[in-house]
């Protein structure tokens, strides 16, 4: 059953072929069926994989599918890896992006290109498969690309909006800065180990030596920070919301911008032969959560909250593997799966209800219109916030007990972050379901709108379904780790006393709930403060305004110099000059008039002449 | 049919189609072009029954055949083909009806369509050729149908100028290869005396001293840099692309140019292996400084013809890079990537096409939202447009990460530039594609936008599954390259230097 696993890979390539090639006559609803019911098979022979590998002796199957590219005489196999990693990856992918396909049938409802938005989320969750389930970084890259393009397209969906194709160029050009990284990390690995297989890397490791292990790390960690919005590439991700909501639930918060911390993962063998590579991914890590955190206090759009909560969350992943705690990192990414997949399509629900309104101070009052949003939306926010004894609570837990034993001052900061989730997580809560519904007042332009209407079934059987599992998955955090670790490479941190552990979970769970009352306290009944939200955090730190600054407009000089000035000019003005210097001498020499081919043809005549009696003098 | 009068029959057969459709004028307008296109299409069966017949471990050289043309001279028919020849003749017959069908012209049908024709013959006889002679008088032969093509059915203002300037440059660069073909050839005949020579397999064995071996690889490669081109002999290129007519820009980027890179590793490897490794520094640095310069100017450049040029100059650049790096990955990824950036190139320049034929504009300014009303049109660049960038899964890709992994091999860390210049291909592609692409709706006063006609997929269709069989499959044809780009390395073991099996180093 173990072997069933290329059939994921096939049910969602199956699902893409099928509506390539007749989606417009399927049209709406059934070309969104079709996409669901493939990606629904994907889940099932996922399943079956994964009772497969518990039966099986061996848990570390590779199975080839057929040679790809020779590098020389090396042949890059299409093979896959199944083991406890590459099949949690595949249950929680394909699981979720089930339920989220289900929601856009309805969510898509009479948008103009409803059948190309499943060809694309089809192709997105076969690229995902094939990352997680590639035996070796080659193959991974090819998925690792697809999801970027599929990215690309998604949050460019609206294209006619300048900002969304803004956006979906911005999107794509961050992973590719990050890809860099990738290619040289692969470079370094194949011209010392000869292979790119995972199993073979991790074997070979060892022979590297401390500066190219180093080396590969950092890397290695340039490419997740491209993929998975880590400083300093994570501004692309708030912007990634102009794509339509089940995007960013499906790709912008559960799925793609993980798989940085899944790659990190798959290293294990070789991060924890560097310790200052491994410092460089916490201090990112840790940063990215507390700076990201930040930003979120002071965001007015919903899904600008979530979007820097994403970043912020994956920090806490990427800190929880330098800390050397994989399976913490692939703990939360799985709860993080769940509660903001949860949280994006209450969202969306939310956006749907309230004809595409995003801000949070046109929103409010919302917790008795929509009943079943804001039930499910209630668990989401007490699990991102960490409140016992939902999922994000031992997740989270997990994360800062590994960055307790790896290095205080970084388990501080994720503590100071963790306060400020729980704070920006309660600060959109109030704003957008409690109080007066702001809504049906027009606001500086803004018509007042109708009073939305509850979601229909479609959509509100994915918020339950990822509600029970934002609620319930932490008691599957020891189970998890027991199966995920002998996959991965051992830290030799002496593990805590169970005194010190129980009272971290103990500091946790206070810090949430504190968060949480500060927050509600603060926010309570308003709906501006603007000396909580100052400019500083709103624009994000200024990284964007700063990078434009310092590189974007200045290189756009650059080039538009060298297309209109140094080229035209410069470069071919030099080749006209000598043409027109041997035209002139042509002209003395000979007394040729005008006429380009004859003097050019001198010109060949005499360089020819010149050049042959040099080299023929020289030789004989 | 005898494989090597097969050979000869492909180099001969598009010459023989351009002399009738000369010879008779009632061949105009639509019937030209389905002679032609008969021609071409049966060119393209030749050409697979040759790549079909061709067995990857089998001769280095096949179907080959010799004949004595003129003996004062030295002039021998030569010709035969290996892993690499046969699949840029397989590209040449790919290119040329899709050319011919893609974009017909609407006046003087007949002429252009011989022209190309011709064009064909001289390219197919340049990749067949074993006889440096013989491969000098096809790569001229090159230049008068392609000057005919810019200057007579090119921008009416512009394009006469463009085709003087692309004749006269390329011209130039020739003359240093007939010095060195010349050259090289005396001093054989001085070593080994007999008869005058221009046998690549014999002049091989030319004993050539250190400076005498670096001015002749100068000198070949003079003449392949300004054809490819590399940056600063490319001045020629953007004018040339930008004025010709779609078929011309098509044939000069994705055809032309290799000849170029094909000089370079079929040539500078057989004759100057020595010599091509100590002036490798400075093709690095002509490789890498036209990946960079290619793709910044292409970031300021506001006509697509234009920016596709400069890509085109990037692209060469990569080749460049790979066949420097001496090294299995290296030539190999080299040459995969001559063939793709051939298909992807002709993709491109013909979608630009079809979209100068409805706004009558080539410029990325004055046209936007073309998505919306031809989605099938922007759905094709869209592909051919990530093929371009190196997208992984279509064929680009595979080429360009052979390349920079053999260069990796040969320089280390210098890997890192030309990888930079991977990333601002995309810059430039994606902002084109959002100018023209994206955005609400604006066409020039007049235009209407209607999506691909089903001749002009037909004609894409094959280039687009090239490109995902290519990325998914790049074995078909890395099988058949790499034992003639072993058998070619083979030089520089014999020279004594050094490359391994593995493919690095």
């Amino acid at each position: 059953m173990v072997y069933a696993a290329p059939w994921m890979l096939a049910c969602a390539l199956g699902g893409f072929v099928v509506l390539v090639a007749f989606g417009r006559r399927l049209g709406e609803p059934v070309a969104g069926w079709v996409a669901t019911a493939a990606i629904a098979a994907a889940f099932v022979v996922a399943v079956v994989t994964w009772i497969g590998l518990l039966g099986h002796h061996n848990r570390e199957i590779t199975e080839t599918l057929f040679d790809w590219l020779p590098i020389g005489s090396y042949q890059v196999k299409v093979a896959l890896l199944i083991d406890p990693l590459s099949v949690t990856m595949c249950l929680f992918v394909t699981g979720v992006s089930a339920l989220i396909h289900l929601y856009s049938i309805a969510y898509m409802h009479k948008e103009r290109d409803f059948t190309k938005f499943f060809v694309y989320l089809n192709l997105f969750v076969f690229s995902m498969l094939l990352l997680v389930l590639a035996d070796n970084l080659l193959l991974t890259f090819v998925g690792w690309e697809g999801v970027g393009v599929c990215s690309y397209w998604l949050v460019a969906f609206y294209f006619d909006r300048d900002s969304a194709a803004s956006a979906g160029k911005k999107a794509f050009l961050y992973n590719r800065i990050g890809d860099v990284g990738m290619l040289v990390a692969m470079f370094v690995l194949f011209t010392h180990l000869h292979t790119l297989t995972y199993l073979g890397i991790a074997a070979g490791a060892s022979t590297l030596t401390g500066t190219q292990v180093t080396l590969v790390a950092i890397a290695l960690l340039f490419a997740a920070a491209g993929k998975s919005a880590q400083i300093p590439l994570f501004n692309w991700l708030p912007d990634a919301m102009e794509g339509p909501t089940p995007v960013s639930a499906l790709i912008h918060a559960a799925t793609m911008v993980t798989a940085g911390v899944y790659l990190l993962c798959r290293m294990s063998h070789l991060l924890v032969l560097t310790s200052s590579g491994r410092a460089t991914i916490a201090v990112v890590g840790a940063a990215t959560a507390f700076v990201a955190a930040t930003i979120a206090t002071a965001q007015s759009d919903i899904k600008k909250v979530l979007a820097f909560s994403t970043v912020s969350q994956i920090g806490f992943m990427v800190l929880a593997v330098g800390s050397g705690a994989y399976a913490a990192a692939i703990f939360l990414m799985v709860a993080h799966a769940f509660f903001k997949g949860l949280l994006f399509l209450g969202a969306g629900s939310v956006i749907h209800g309230l004809d595409g309104e995003q801000e949070l101070s046109r929103m409010g009052g919302l917790r008795t219109v929509m009943a079943w949003t804001f039930a499910t939306f209630v668990i989401g926010w007490l699990a991102i916030a960490g409140v016992p004894p939902f999922s994000g609570f031992f997740a989270k837990g997990d994360v800062l007990k590994g960055a307790w034993a790896y290095s205080k001052p970084l388990w501080a900061i994720g503590l100071v972050a963790a306060l400020l989730t729980a704070y920006y997580m309660t600060r959109l809560f109030v704003l957008a379901f409690t109080g007066d519904p702001r809504f049906l007042k027009a606001v500086g332009g803004r018509p007042a709108l109708a009073t939305p209407h509850e979601s229909p079934w479609v959509m509100r059987l994915p918020l339950v379904v990822l509600a029970a599992c934002a609620a319930l998955a932490g008691i599957l955090g020891p189970a998890l780790d027991r199966f995920l670790s002998p996959v991965f490479a051992s830290t030799h941190l002496a593990p805590l006393s169970s005194a010190s552990s129980d009272s971290l979970i103990a500091i946790d769970g206070v810090v949430a709930v504190v968060g949480l009352a500060i927050a509600w306290w603060l926010w309570r009944g308003r709906v501006q403060r603007p000396a909580l939200t100052p400019q500083f955090l709103a624009r994000a730190w200024y990284w964007d305004d700063a990078y434009d600054a310092v590189l974007g407009r200045p290189a756009e000089r650059v080039a538009r110099a060298s297309a209109e000035v140094v080229d035209p000019l410069v470069i071919d003005g030099a080749v006209l000059g000598v043409a027109t210097l041997a035209r002139r001498a042509a002209r003395q020499l000979r007394g040729l008039q005008n006429g380009y081919v004859r003097s050019y043809a001198l010109l060949f005549a005499i360089g020819t002449a010149l050049l042959l009696a040099y080299l023929l003098a020289r030789t004989f | 049919m005898q494989s090597s009068a097969l050979l000869i029959a492909l180099v001969v057969l598009p010459a023989v189609g351009a002399g009738v459709l000369a010879l008779v004028p009632r061949l105009e307008g639509r019937v030209a072009t389905m002679v032609g296109a008969t021609i071409a299409i049966a060119e393209l069966v030749g050409a697979a029954l040759l790549a079909i017949g061709y067995h990857p471990n089998g001769a280095v050289f096949q179907d080959a055949s010799t004949q004595v043309l003129a003996a004062p001279f030295g002039l021998f028919w030569r010709a035969g083909v290996d892993g690499i020849s046969v699949l840029l003749i397989v590209l040449t017959a790919i290119v040329v009806p899709i050319a011919i069908l893609g974009a017909p012209e609407r006046h003087r049908t007949r002429a252009s369509i011989g022209w190309l024709l011709l064009l064909e013959s001289a390219t197919v006889g340049s990749f067949a050729s074993l006889d440096v002679l013989l491969f000098f008088l096809f790569f001229e032969l090159t230049l008068v149908p392609a000057y005919f093509l810019i200057a007579g059915w090119g921008d009416q203002r512009r394009g006469p100028a463009a085709a003087m300037k692309f004749f006269v440059y390329t011209l130039v660069g020739s003359a240093f290869l007939f010095v060195g073909i010349l050259v090289v050839a005396f001093l054989h005949q001085s070593q080994a005396g007999g008869a005058l020579t221009f046998s690549l397999t014999a002049l091989s064995s030319t004993h050539l001293n250190g400076t005498t071996g670096v001015l002749l690889v100068l000198a070949f490669t003079a003449a392949f840099a300004v054809k490819s081109p590399l940056f600063p002999f490319h001045t020629w290129s953007p004018d040339a692309y930008s004025e010709a007519p779609v078929s011309g820009s098509v044939v000069l980027a994705a055809l032309l140019a290799k000849l170029g890179t094909y000089g370079i590793v079929r040539f500078d490897i057989t004759l100057f292996p020595h010599a091509l490794v100590t002036v490798g520094p400075w093709l690095f640095a002509l490789a890498i400084a036209s990946i960079l310069y290619g793709a910044v100017v292409a970031c300021g450049s506001s006509d697509l013809k234009r920016l596709l040029a400069y890509s085109s100059l990037a692209q060469m650049g990569f080749v460049v890079l790979g066949i420097v790096s001496l090294n299995q990955a290296g030539v190999s990824g080299a040459v995969l990537l001559m063939f793709n950036h051939g298909i992807v190139t002709t993709a491109l320049f013909l979608l630009v096409g079809f979209l100068a034929k409805r706004t009558g504009l080539s410029l990325v300014t004055g046209v936007r939202g073309i998505q919306g009303p031809a989605p099938i049109l922007a759905a094709c660049f869209t592909v051919a447009m990530l093929a371009s960038i190196g997208l992984p899964g279509l064929n680009g890709f595979v080429s360009e990460f052979l390349v920079l992994i053999g260069f990796f091999g040969a320089q280390g860390w210098w890997v890192v530039i030309p990888t930079l210049g991977v990333i601002v291909a995309a810059i430039y592609l994606l902002w084109a594609y959002q100018q023209v692409f994206q955005g609400t709706l604006v066409t020039p006063a007049g235009a209407s936008i209607s999506d691909l006609d089903v001749r002009e997929r037909s004609v894409l269709v094959p280039l687009l599954a090239i490109m995902v069989v290519l990325g998914v499959y790049p074995k078909l044809v890395l099988d058949r390259i790499l034992p003639s780009v072993v058998h070619l390395l083979a030089h520089l073991h014999a020279a004594g230097l050094t490359t391994t099996s593995v493919g690095l180093r």
